[in-house]
């Protein structure tokens, strides 16, 4: 008797541990950004990637298009797939793409972009990545879909043809 | 790309001779004659092609192919050779590589040089050593392919954490990992000795060159990494109960105690249970702990992607090796007839015994005070951090009775013994304690525990000094080990004894006066180097003897990525370390200082060494003591 219940004692208590690292598992995220989506878009401020210029949020999102914003950066893996998406994405009419430039230099930025193209009507160059934490963001890629200054839409990770053809489906 | 694709296509040819070789060796079993060569030259060609794939990835840093993802993650056109290649393992999918190779190099040397033992008990090694291949080639290729494509190919590379760019670092992960990643030979013919029930001395004989080898390798790695932390990341400590750090003494700790039973396994086959259950642990604790920080469920410097999928996988995989360990273990495993109450109470066996019990103590404390977050945070949704206090206050006590068996054990005979030369114990033991009082006393701090403390860990280096002596060189490797690791606490206890700090902020040309030291910030340089631009601080500290030291600390600006790193200035003397770190203030034309004046370091690392040392010599020994 006492030989058979050793095993079975031991067995659960591994089962137990694995169930406990299981779930463990599952939360590692550490820091849970506050943004929402259908709340109004915070105001920032932020550098021009082009000229320099400090520019204020309302500046950016000030017609009544649809805008996405999309955190990008040149080191970044995914945004290399995801970036003809955005370059398919730009010729739609009702909508303009707006890029933060997440962490990165700009002379790499720049390279990506000649290699790639640009999709970005325009882009908020984010060296220290403070612009980011404002919006919110968990990482690179990561986009939101605005319309009169709130956000309709939040999407973590890169795009694809299937939320791409989401984000069409709400533009029309 | 030609690389990466030669790379990529010999990890899978590696993968189906794991499956050939497991067809051949179950096949096989019943009758197994002739198949000895054939295995043999299988298990090299496996190595090999892992030996190839390895060869392609340090190729491919060298000569910084960005189109292969892990080296554009981890690599620069700016980096020093040197860290060109030294990124391979740097990083988590080169450093599974670097596993994988271990794995595969220690069943080739297994089969190459294990000739007297039963060809089936071979085999099922073999199967099972396959078996936890197969799951790290499943892992490798699957999760964390080091040679992924990135099309279109980028123009340059992300660059390697500067803070890993340091000589320690760049040979501490493959001299950890053969001793990390070793114990898996001794997990798998552990199991296959408890299948064929030829768990005995001959087995333990044969075994204990392996484990022998994995501890000094693992001892050696631990080391470098606590060099690297002390030199580096210039918090000014060697050791910190990072949970990564405790990944490592878990299974030290698991081998350690499997080094001793296992020479009582081998001179009186009892221990046997002791013995099979701690290679199963020793192996499950590394993989345990390769979970642990890779998975990202808890945050350690070694947390190189926090990717649930690969924690998942490693989590089941390790969950099933247990599964299958405690299988064998529970139903194949008889326990010898002459059981531990047939020992005498005053005998070798005993004070192995009482040592097991202590050790695995300490491996609760580490293991409790490691997981025991997650465990938190599963049910309440709460982060803590276990920190040093934590340790300390449950591992110190039991510190004191733990040196004083280890002085008294070896001392010990096998089955039934007398306490020999008993005026000279005692004696020792009055003088460690007078000369830890007075030397205590000088330090008027927690006086009592602080004296029992010195004194029994200055017992243990008396008595193992005076063995050094008297003994004719019989048991030699035991003995240098215990020296060295009296000489370990005894560095650790008065670094931390007397150990002096300043915090201060200054400016250039400014002077800090205290009681003891005068600190002079004489002036600042710049450097311009290939991947960083240092700003150097130039120091003169003066001590109350008049001796005047120049310290210069540096700030560290990597362009690839980009971050600042602190390097501390460490003058090393025979007797005492003298550190000094600046950092930067945000906006502010002064620097943080920090000045410490830490006793004994170089000792440190000086009986470690010594530790590992003892263990070399007993692989090189033919016989243990009679």
């Amino acid at each position: 008797m006492k030989n058979k219940l050793l095993p079975i004692f031991i067995t659960s208590i591994f089962i137990i541990v694995f169930i406990f690292f299981y779930r463990g598992l599952q939360n590692t995220n550490i820091y849970i950004p506050e943004i929402k989506i259908n709340n109004k878009i915070p105001s920032f401020k932020g550098n021009l990637f082009d000229s320099n210029e400090v520019t204020n949020s309302s500046n950016l999102f000030n017609t009544d298009k649809f805008y996405l914003l999309n955190i990008w950066s040149s080191w970044c893996v995914p945004c290399r797939k995801e970036h003809v998406l955005l370059m398919n994405l730009r010729k739609n009419k009702k909508l303009e793409v707006i890029g933060i430039n997440y962490k990165d230099t700009k002379i790499n930025a720049e390279n990506f972009l000649a290699e790639l193209g640009n999709p970005y009507k325009k882009i908020i160059f984010d060296k220290e990545g403070i612009n980011a934490i404002e919006w919110g963001a968990y990482g690179v890629p990561e986009s939101f879909l605005i319309k009169d200054g709130i956000i309709i839409k939040r999407y973590i990770g890169p795009l694809n043809k299937k939320l791409t053809k989401e984000i069409k489906s709400i533009i029309k | 790309m030609f690389y990466s694709s030669i790379g990529h296509y010999s990890l899978i040819l590696g993968l189906c001779i794991s499956l050939i070789l497991i067809y051949f060796s179950v096949k096989n079993f019943k009758n197994s004659t002739i198949l000895n060569t054939k295995i043999l030259s299988f298990t090299f060609l496996q190595f090999f092609l892992v030996v190839i794939s390895f060869i392609c990835l340090i190729i491919s840093f060298v000569l910084s192919d960005f189109s292969n993802e892990t080296v554009f993650n981890n690599s620069h056109t700016t980096k020093p050779l040197f860290y060109k290649i030294a990124g391979t393992w740097g990083n988590h999918e080169g450093s599974l590589l670097l596993w994988l190779l271990v794995l595969t190099l220690f069943i080739f040397i297994f089969f190459l040089k294990t000739k007297n033992q039963p060809l089936k008990y071979k085999l099922l090694t073999l199967i099972f050593q396959q078996i936890i291949i197969i799951g790290f080639f499943l892992f490798l290729i699957e999760t964390s392919n080091p040679f992924n494509y990135i099309y279109p190919m980028p123009e340059e590379g992300m660059g390697l954490n500067p803070i890993l760019q340091d000589p320690a670092l760049a040979i501490h992960p493959p001299i950890l990992y053969l001793g990390y990643v070793g114990s898996s030979i001794i997990f798998s013919s552990a199991l296959a000795a408890t299948y064929l029930n030829i768990v005995s001395n001959v087995w333990a004989s044969h075994i204990k060159k392996w484990i022998v080898v994995s501890w000094v390798f693992l001892t050696l790695g631990i080391l470098l990494g606590s060099i690297w932390a002390y030199y580096e990341l210039g918090w000014g400590g060697f050791w910190f109960w990072d949970p990564v750090e405790n990944v490592s003494l878990m299974p030290w700790l698991a081998l350690t105690t499997l080094l001793h039973c296992i020479l009582v396994l081998e001179k009186k086959q009892v221990l046997t249970s002791w013995v099979i259950i701690l290679s199963i642990s020793t192996f499950t604790l590394s993989m345990c702990g390769t979970f642990l920080v890779r998975s990202g469920i808890l945050n350690s410097v070694h947390t190189f992607a926090n990717d649930p999928e690969r924690g998942l996988f490693i989590l089941v995989f390790l969950f099933s090796l247990i599964c299958v360990s405690l299988f064998i273990f529970f139903f194949f495993h008889k326990s010898s007839q002459n059981n531990l109450n047939s020992f005498f109470w005053l005998s070798k066996e005993t004070s192995i015994i009482i040592n097991n019990w202590f050790m695995m103590y300490f491996l609760s404390v580490v293991l409790i005070g490691t997981i025991y977050p997650i465990f938190l945070d599963v049910l309440s949704s709460q982060k803590i951090s276990v920190g040093p206090p934590f340790y300390h206050k449950l591992i110190i006590p039991f510190l004191i009775p733990f040196l004083i068996a280890m002085a008294i054990g070896p001392k010990l005979k096998w089955i039934k013994s007398n306490i020999v030369d008993k005026v000279y114990l005692i004696l020792l033991l009055i003088i460690s304690i007078v000369l830890s009082f007075l030397i205590v006393k000088k330090f008027d701090f927690n006086l009592l525990l602080n004296t029992i403390l010195v004194s029994s860990a200055l017992y243990l280096f008396f008595i193992t000094l005076r063995e050094f002596f008297i003994k004719k060189y019989s048991n030699i490797s035991q003995n240098i080990a215990h020296f060295g690791f009296s000489l370990l606490i005894l560095s650790i206890l008065f670094n931390n004894l007397f150990s002096s700090e300043i915090i201060t902020n200054l400016k250039v040309g400014e002077t800090f006066t205290s009681s003891k030291t005068k600190i002079v910030f004489k002036s600042i340089n710049q450097k311009k180097e290939k991947n960083y631009k240092s700003i150097i601080a130039n120091f003169s500290i003066e001590n109350l003897d008049g001796i005047i030291d120049n310290l210069s600390p540096e700030l560290r600006i990597y362009n690839q990525p980009n971050i600042v790193t602190s390097e501390a200035d460490i003058k090393t003397t025979l007797l005492s370390d003298k550190f000094i770190v600046i950092n930067i203030v945000q906006n502010q034309d002064y620097f943080n200082v920090r000045y410490q004046v830490k006793p004994f370091m170089l000792w440190i690392w000086l009986s470690v060494i010594l530790i590992s040392f003892g263990g070399l010599i007993s692989f090189f020994k033919k016989e243990y003591e009679k």
